[in-house]
């Protein structure tokens, strides 16, 4: 598996945002069948990092490959899971709907779905275990559905790489569950995920490898590596702090 | 005078005729357009919008131009401006439009001012002159209306994949800014061709009621498109009854209707209205009672 050329690799990242960098130096590299966790506390770049992936934010130095292309022109291979706070869940429409919002872009103007349209978002919806209320008004649904929604819309358009934010956030515990064996599922059908969390717990029993973020990658490897006091503490920047009182 | 013929009576006018197509087409295409207005928020712009068509007005005016040509090119340098400007996320958008629409406002009223002919063809741009349209008027603005209402239905799965969620409509490669850019547009068209109907200050009642009024009843992007329409048209049409049944300004009666239309749908939605709600909430106050007389 690492003699093949990984579908996401990112050089030398560096991020500004308000004048201060908020990703630097940051290698990372994601291959088939990965399901890289990135953790790392508050404010330590992560979202920031999946939006450069996603090329949202210019690079202030270093570069993203996915598949070879960069972002802009391999868009069609990623697909992004935000939080949940960044979705209008006011909006009236029905899960269905939403769901294939995510195939705006691959419908193409001034065209309405089609039948392969409607089977993608029929088969994300069986996915995600929402099939049954496909009817459902958005505004409707609780936390897990929501989340379920939002993974539902990312797989509408059948992407290679699968970008996740935070994705077990305040959602119960069926979802959580139904949401670990899916990852699992889609990893062994050979997609990548990449997917920052704060869960320790989740991320040791989800994550094939694991990254440790805080500004940059500080560690890489297993999951058992956040089991290593040392390098956790380093993630979390404590490590000076123990130090000093050392 | 029988139901007949307060209802026929006013069709054998033909400036009446003319008021009734100008005010109906402008309804339904307010409607349209005014669903996005609502979902996405966009209220105070519309509010700066027609505001800003002022200043365009009056100069047309003074050079004997096109009138809704120059509420046109206003409104749309103010809003594109606002688009542009509110991208720099330092200052809220609702700062810079407040900047702007009292600017352009304000413009419009030294311009006015210069000439003292004015005073009666200030009422009209501010409160529409809906009674005094040509026939030429009814045509420009069935015209508009129909492009206007094209655009946001051939543009409907794009503008639902950005008012959903602009970070990832983005990353998914749709051009979000030049999205929002023929949002603007046609908001301000909707605005301007509206002007003759009910005026500059009126016509934010036209666009954001019927879809207000439409949301409470449906959670559905069609068929609250469509009630909107239809109470836009409706609106329109019953409003111009009462200003010529009992002789009162044609705008404010159109406003006064589609208010009593919303007000209507406020207090009898079926699931979101204030009846509703108020019966679900005794419905509940109710229930831990018997369960404690089950328990007991």
């Amino acid at each position: 598996m690492s003699n093949a050329e990984p579908l996401l690799r990112a050089r030398d990242v560096s991020v500004v945002l308000g004048g201060r960098p908020a990703v630097q130096d940051t290698h990372l590299t994601v291959h088939r069948g990965d399901l890289l966790g990135l953790l790392g506390p508050n404010g330590a770049g992560k979202t920031t990092l999946l939006r450069a992936v996603l090329g949202l934010v210019p690079l202030a130095g270093g570069d993203v490959l996915i598949d070879g292309l960069p972002p802009g022109r391999a868009r069609h291979l990623v697909g992004y899971v935000p939080q949940r706070h960044e979705f209008a869940w006011d909006f009236p429409i029905d899960i269905a709907g939403a769901v294939l919002s995510g195939r705006t872009r691959s419908i193409g103007w001034l065209r309405r779905a089609g039948r392969a349209d409607r089977a993608a978002v029929e088969e994300a919806l069986e996915l995600v275990g929402l099939a049954d209320l496909r009817r459902r008004p958005i505004g409707e649904l609780s936390g897990g559905q929501r989340q379920r929604v939002l993974v539902a819309r990312a797989l509408a358009s059948n992407p290679q790489l699968l970008l996740l934010d935070e994705p077990f956030t305040g959602v119960d515990v069926p979802t959580q569950e139904l949401l670990n064996d899916l990852f699992a599922r889609l990893a062994a059908d050979g997609r990548s995920l990449l997917m920052t969390t704060h869960d320790l717990a989740a991320a040791a029993r989800t994550c094939t490898r694991v990254a440790l973020l805080n500004r940059t990658v500080v560690a890489e490897g297993g999951p058992e590596l956040l089991a290593d006091p040392e390098q956790m503490l380093r993630a979390f920047g404590l490590d000076t702090a123990i130090g000093a009182a050392a | 005078m029988t139901v007949v013929e307060f209802l026929t009576d006013p069709w054998h006018l033909p400036f009446m005729q003319r008021a009734f197509a100008v005010a109906v087409i402008t309804g339904l295409v307010c409607g349209v357009v005014g669903v996005y207005v609502v979902l996405r928020g966009m209220a105070f712009i519309g509010e700066a919008v027609s505001h800003s068509a002022f200043p365009g007005v009056a100069l047309a005016y003074a050079f004997q131009g096109n009138l809704l040509l120059g509420g046109a090119i206003a409104g749309l340098t103010t809003s594109l401006l606002i688009a542009l400007i509110s991208q720099n996320r330092r200052l809220k958008e609702d700062t810079v439009i407040g900047v702007f629409f009292s600017c352009a406002f304000g413009l419009g009223i030294v311009l006015v001012s210069t000439q003292d002919s004015w005073s009666t063809d200030l009422s009209s741009f501010l409160f529409g002159q809906v009674l005094a349209v040509g026939p030429e008027d009814v045509w420009t603005a069935a015209g508009v209306g129909a492009v206007l209402v094209a655009v946001v239905l051939l543009l409907s799965k794009e503008l639902v994949a950005v008012s959903l969620d602009r970070e990832t409509a983005r990353a998914a490669g749709l051009p979000v800014m030049r999205l929002d850019l023929i949002l603007y547009t046609v908001v301000t068209a909707t605005i301007v061709m509206s002007l003759e109907a009910v005026g500059n200050i009126l016509v934010l009642s036209l666009l954001i009621t019927p879809a207000a009024a439409a949301r409470m009843l449906t959670e559905r992007l069609w068929t609250m498109t469509l009630l909107a329409s239809l109470f836009g048209g409706t609106g329109a049409l019953a409003g111009l009854y009462v200003s010529y049944a009992y002789d009162l300004a044609a705008g404010g009666s159109i406003v006064c209707v589609l208010t009593a239309l919303f007000a209507l749908t406020w207090c009898l939605a079926p699931r979101h209205g204030l009846l509703a709600r108020a019966r679900r909430r005794r419905g509940e106050t109710r229930r831990p009672v018997t369960e404690q007389a089950v328990g007991a």
